[in-house]
């Protein structure tokens, strides 16, 4: 479990995150929204301890002060929007990258079964000679996936692992974007893995999210299942959009 | 599907063209040294016989030299490695981010003006003068080059480097103007790289630099292959950026440094190693810090054969020939590398 407990952070006197309290639970796909500039990112930075904030996080038990980036790398992954790499790397060095922090010098074993695991899952064993600089922006966000999830391959007893998606999916085109959240439905149902990921398109959240947080202007507008956070109110208020809202197939779908 | 390379036929082809190399440039000189000779010289040595003059030139100059050179070439491709790597670009070299000409500065500092502040450390008082001042000179270009979020943009890096290496040249411009004859005459042989100076004292300290610095890199590598993603991601993978800058940015100043502190200005051997290796066999930082070691050594070793045989009994600059085959690599590199632009 993830627990945020009244997080805030400013950049300046500009309030990024105001008083967030949230718990994140492990066996879910629990889905960040919000208009540009809500904070979404900021949080799952501030979740990564990538930037100072105030205001306690935890990972179960343990506050993220007394946890190391090295150590927390073992058990957190994260997927950003796109990743260039300034040097011919083949596909299966990339994803052999999420492994570094399990090695010191070369591979084991254990790491080699996680690469070819996780390239498999992805489906890109036939890419994994190819220079990743010349694929496709889905190819490479595909590889990227692999990579993120061969970091936290393997389970730990008697402790969560983490994944952070930071809108993976904004570059991709619809098919892509399903594909990645059919293959993410599958993990979830792995209860040690708690999933958080900021998207954009509503819909898709409404489709997968089990549980969803809404962030306007660093606050929390409102938390918990589709239908309760995508309403026609909460929309309004935070996206400044007044969109119609419809069931179909006991999903809700949201329209401008 | 193969998760590992296999670089062995690299260090085995690598390995014995350096051997071939070496072997003729302990031959070959302004004196033609037989094979008899060299190990005639080797054994009379350890049996204290008179030795000749031959044997002496070879124990005394030509042996020292050559090791120098395999030497001096492995830190500066090793360096280029380095530098490659934290900046994310493959058209950085020590040469160009001011490394090596604010080393070429302190030393000259040192030559000139090193007797009247009566500043002394044994035998490694010029290669300590030449690291305090390539470490200020590359800062310099970093800290002014550097971007929010980490970037480096190779523009701003460029252009600080030719600020940094234009000041640091007229620094020692300013010190051979200053200097008496004979130290002005080192300092200009300086500026253009020259292995003519070494002895047994070069080999030894230039010999343990080079180790140490190579061992602490070999720990390095796996952080900075995390890197050629971006910082973020390193961070994302458990990498401590502020001790990686710190770490690589202290070796590459410490094995330029040490090298010019002997040989003087060397450029582009930084540049060319790596783009040669990479072109050979793929980006890892593990086989190009390992490959650096043997293609520099190689590459320097063949530029000075040319610098001895080419005008010889006399004998041009290395730094030189390592300009005049590196400009056309640097141009050729710049241009397949547009969309850094």
């Amino acid at each position: 479990m993830l627990k945020l407990d009244t997080i805030s952070s400013s950049i300046g006197s500009k309030k990024l995150l105001n008083q967030i309290s949230v718990s994140f639970f492990p066996g879910k796909i629990n889905l960040i929204i919000g208009p540009n500039g809500s904070g979404k990112s900021t949080l799952i930075k501030a979740m990564s301890k990538q930037i100072p904030y105030d205001g306690n996080i935890f990972y179960e038990e343990v506050n993220l002060q007394n946890i190391s980036l090295r150590h927390l790398s073992k058990f957190r992954a994260v997927l950003s929007q796109h990743t260039e790499i300034a040097f011919p790397l083949k596909v299966w060095e990339v994803v052999m990258m999420g492994r570094y922090p399990h090695f010191t010098t070369s591979p084991g074993k254990q790491d080699e079964q996680a690469v070819r695991e996780a390239m498999h899952y992805f489906e890109i064993n036939l890419l994994a000679d190819r220079d990743y600089s010349t694929l496709s922006g889905g190819e490479k966000q595909r590889v990227n996936f692999a990579r993120v999830l061969a970091q936290i391959w393997f389970s730990t007893p008697g402790r969560c692992r983490y994944l952070f998606l930071d809108e993976p999916l904004t570059f991709l085109d619809v098919n892509f974007q399903y594909q990645f959240m059919a293959k993410l439905q599958l993990f979830e149902q792995k209860n040690d893995l708690v999933i958080v990921g900021v998207v954009h398109d509503l819909n898709l959240a409404s489709k997968f999210g089990d549980s969803i947080l809404l962030l306007n202007e660093g606050k929390v507008a409102s938390f918990g299942k589709p239908e309760e956070v995508l309403t026609e109110e909460n929309i309004e208020r935070s996206f400044k959009i007044k969109p119609s809202i419809f069931q179909h197939e006991g999903a809700v779908i949201i329209s401008f | 599907m193969l998760l590992n390379r296999n670089y062995t036929t690299v260090w085995i082809v690598l390995s014995i063209a350096l051997g071939v190399v070496f072997f003729f440039s302990l031959r070959w000189g302004a004196i033609i040294i037989s094979s008899e000779e060299i190990f005639s010289s080797v054994s009379n040595y350890f049996s204290s016989d008179a030795l000749t003059l031959n044997e002496r030139i070879f124990l005394n100059i030509r042996l020292p030299r050559a090791i120098t050179c395999l030497l001096v070439g492995a830190c500066l491709a090793m360096a280029g490695v380095l530098m490659q790597a934290l900046f994310r670009n493959p058209i950085v070299e020590p040469g160009l981010v001011g490394t090596s000409s604010g080393a070429a500065f302190g030393a000259s500092l040192y030559f000139v003006l090193g007797a009247t502040f009566q500043f002394n450390a044994g035998v490694w008082t010029l290669p300590l003068a030449a690291s305090i001042g390539g470490a200020l000179a590359t800062v310099v270009v970093f800290l002014f080059s550097h971007r929010k979020g980490g970037t480096q943009s190779i523009i701003s890096l460029l252009l600080t480097g030719i600020a940094v290496n234009a000041l640091c040249l007229s620094g020692v411009g300013l010190m051979s103007y200053l200097a008496r004859d004979p130290q002005a005459r080192s300092i200009t042989f300086w500026n253009l790289g020259t292995l003519s100076g070494a002895n047994w004292n070069s080999v030894l300290v230039i010999g343990a630099s080079t180790l140490i610095c190579f061992l602490v890199s070999l720990r390095l590598v796996k952080s900075l292959n995390a890197l050629a993603m971006g910082e973020e991601e390193a961070l994302y993978l458990g990498v401590n950026m502020n001790r990686l800058k710190v770490s690589v940015l202290t070796v590459t100043v410490v094995l330029v440094a040490v090298a010019t502190a002997f040989v003087g200005v060397i450029s582009f051997i930084g540049l060319i190693v790596p783009h040669l290796l990479r072109l050979i066999k793929g980006s890892d930082n593990r086989y190009l810090l390992i490959g650096s070691v043997l293609l520099g050594a190689l590459l320097l070793s063949l530029a000075d054969l040319a610098a001895r045989l080419l005008l010889a009994p006399a004998e041009l600059p290395i730094g030189i020939v390592t300009s005049a085959i590196g400009v056309p690599v640097f141009i050729l590199l710049l241009r397949r590398n547009r969309h850094y632009f």
